[in-house]
């Protein structure tokens, strides 16, 4: 295996007293789609902030390219341009239309020229087929599309990694699809991607490491079909289990 | 620069004397708007006619126009057609004056601050307007006027420095004739601030503990 | 009677003229002083650093809790003394009405700044911005519509409270309404009309402005 692009030793977090990572270890290589899954508040949203330096470990290391990155405040903001990362509402600017969104970080941090910068967005946005609201605001959106929007104005910086902290949770389910999909597709493209999410089926589909954590620690970590078929600890299996009972709740064959 | 620590001992009891006299004003003041604000607040929920557009034009004259001018209308204009008023007198009419005007703009917005859908399940209920206005909207009302309210108490107290200029003897005219009198200056201005500093510091700090506790974000007036 | 009394104030109308400027002229210095230190002051009052935020506490608690004419007769008094300065009346009145100014607004840009999401903040430093660009291009102009009422509202009050000034020696507009019944006073009914006219006046600018700040509240909270 080459050098992990991403490499978290022995994280640690916590607010107050409340313990919320307890020693965290991941690496992460170029190319990876990682899969966090876990039951609420068991850490694995403050993981992805922590990633992305929005919450201040307590400690451990975050190891970015090599170059740890943990604690250096003026490095978080030159590491944060390669590190995209993805909302779960979404965060759009309100007073800015879709292109202003998109253009903010690549005009102001990266100092790119206006035309090569738009020439991108607008690619970007057509692959998520949105390229006709380019000139709409935010509130003239449905929720899946300004997700949509968040994601492209994260990938048109030109990340390394994304993270995607629960991008479908907040979304009517009709829009659920529009999202993943696009998800989906850059998976194919060979991005690294960090994705927490609640979707069990993208889970398996999109997922080619999946990490199930409980109580700030890591509890498996598993290729998908290992996963999902065979869980180890019994926490996941409940965990699993949950899904699954929903799926076939009144009794009939779920399928 | 040597400070006449003598001279400020003994002077301490006008200065506890001129600040009761500026803490009473700025009771009454406040006792007699807040009873102008609750008869207003009633005129305007109640939409009586006539007096309405009075309450409400009242609330803009108080509102935009300074409290010295009010003043000075009353202590040397009225005067000039024969209405002599004595400054305490000129005082309270000016300070209730303004006071009405601030504190019934807050109940107002308090009562505004009710939704309506409050008032429909109310009535919903079967309620009458007067039961309506009595248990469900006035009670939500008061609670979240209560910042505002308390915030405008400070500031109608600070406007207690201003009748100084009708010359009512309280903290700060007290103040500056004692330095016209004696030239003690550092002296007078130092014991004026820590004056000031004890009534408005304290108060302050608890309108801050009251905005954070009731969280409605209504600030000032 | 009432002839007499028109008379008077366009006769004295060059010499109000003169107080009306000098009013307008510490009005105005002190909206600009107090915008522009008042949107650092509240951005400051949002910092992470509790050394920053408990100074700018402090300013403001100073100015909150010290009412503004006792600040006034303090610069009067005190800066000859302090600091053995002699400053125009007009300079120190502007000064201390800014200084005082800044705290009222820097209270209302924080207030808006806070009442944003905080994702907001979050999105615009995932992409990778510095601090001077979040307030500069995400927070301040999202902020500025919720600023913008509360703010008309403390402009009205700086112009209310330039009145003040005159107890300090400015000669602004009461002052030159003072001036004319004292050299009117043959004419009996002087004072009352000038007060009257004065009292109007002041009404006549500050009412428009509050009213139309809070238009605009009502238009852009629904």
């Amino acid at each position: 295996m080459t050098e992990a692009l991403v490499k978290l030793q022995n994280l640690k977090k916590a607010f107050d007293k409340h313990t919320v990572l307890n020693g965290i270890n991941l690496e992460v290589a170029k190319g990876e789609v990682v899969v966090i899954l876990g039951p609420s508040g068991c850490g694995k949203s403050t993981l992805l902030r922590c990633i992305n330096g929005l919450e201040i470990v307590q400690g451990g290391n975050i190891i970015f390219q090599g170059k740890d990155i943990t604690s250096d405040k003026k490095s978080w903001q030159q590491v944060r341009q390669s590190i995209g990362m993805v909302f779960q509402s979404y965060h759009l600017f309100p007073h800015m239309t879709v292109m202003e969104n998109i253009l903010l970080g690549p005009l102001k941090v990266q100092k790119r020229s206006k035309a090569e910068a738009t020439a991108d967005a607008e690619r970007l946005l057509d692959r998520v087929g949105l390229l006709s609201k380019k000139d709409a605001y935010p509130r003239q959106l449905s929720g899946g599309q300004q997700q949509r929007i968040a994601i492209v104005r994260a990938l048109c910086m030109y990340p390394e990694v994304m993270l995607f902290d629960e991008v479908t949770a907040a979304l009517d389910p009709e829009m659920v699809k529009e999202v993943l999909d696009v998800m989906l597709d850059l998976a194919k493209q060979g991005m690294t991607m960090l994705i927490v999410t609640h979707e069990m089926n993208f889970a398996r589909a999109v997922a080619d490491r999946i990490i199930f954590m409980d109580q700030g620690e890591i509890r498996e970590m598993a290729s998908p079909d290992e996963f999902f078929t065979n869980p180890q600890s019994e926490r996941a299996q409940q965990f699993l289990n949950q899904f699954f009972e929903v799926e076939t709740g009144k009794g009939r064959d779920g399928k | 620069m040597q400070l006449d620590t003598d001279f400020m001992t003994r002077h301490i009891p006008d200065f506890v004397h001129a600040a009761g006299l500026s803490l009473s004003i700025g009771g009454i003041a406040i006792l007699l708007s807040l009873s102008v604000a609750c008869i207003y607040s009633a005129i305007l929920f109640f939409q009586v006619p006539i007096l309405k557009g009075f309450v409400r034009a009242h609330v803009e004259v108080a509102r935009n126009t300074p409290l010295l001018i009010q003043l000075f209308f009353l202590y040397y204009g009225l005067p000039s057609i024969g209405i002599k008023l004595s400054s305490m007198t000129v005082v309270f009419i000016a300070m209730t004056f303004l006071g009405g005007g601030y504190f019934t703009e807050v109940f107002r917005s308090g009562l505004d601050a009710v939704t309506k859908t409050q008032a429909e399940s109310g009535l919903a209920l079967g309620l009458s307007r007067m039961q309506l206005f009595r248990y469900v909207i006035m009670p939500q009302a008061f609670r979240i006027s209560i910042p505002a309210l308390f915030a405008n108490f400070i500031f109608l107290l600070k406007e207690t420095t201003i009748v100084s200029a009708v010359a009512v003897p309280e903290l700060l005219y007290t103040t500056t004739s004692y330095i016209s009198l004696y030239y003690k200056t550092y002296e007078m201005l130092l014991m004026m601030t820590i004056c000031y500093l004890i009534i408005f510091l304290p108060l302050s700090f608890l309108l801050s503990c009251i905005e954070r506790r009731y969280q409605y974000g209504t600030h000032g007036h | 009677m009432e002839r007499t009394g028109i008379d008077l104030l366009i006769h004295s109308l060059p010499e109000l003229g003169k107080g009306v400027v000098q009013t307008v002229l510490i009005s105005l210095y002190t909206i600009i002083f107090s915008l522009a230190g008042g949107i650092m002051f509240g951005a400051l009052r949002t910092s992470r650093l509790w050394w920053l935020r408990f100074l700018t506490r402090s300013y403001l608690e100073l100015f909150r809790s010290i009412p503004i004419l006792v600040w006034l007769f303090f610069f009067f008094f005190g800066l000859p003394i302090f600091f053995g300065i002699n400053v125009p009346a007009f300079t120190s009145a502007v000064l201390v009405l800014s200084l005082w100014g800044i705290s009222e607004i820097g209270e209302v840009v924080r207030g808006a700044l806070q009442s944003l999401p905080k994702g907001q903040t979050e999105a615009g430093k995932s992409i990778g911005l510095n601090t001077f660009q979040l307030f500069r291009y995400v927070l301040l102009p999202q902020a500025v519509r919720r600023m913008i009422p509360p703010t008309i509202s403390v402009f009205t009050r700086i112009i209310m409270t330039s009145s003040l000034t005159v107890l300090v020696g400015v000669t602004e507009m009461i002052k030159s309404g003072q001036q004319v019944i004292e050299r009117n006073y043959t004419y009996g009914h002087a004072a009352i009309i000038i007060y009257g006219a004065l009292f109007v006046f002041y009404f006549l600018i500050c009412y428009p402005l509050s009213a139309y700040s809070r238009r605009l509240e009502r238009r852009w909270t629904q």
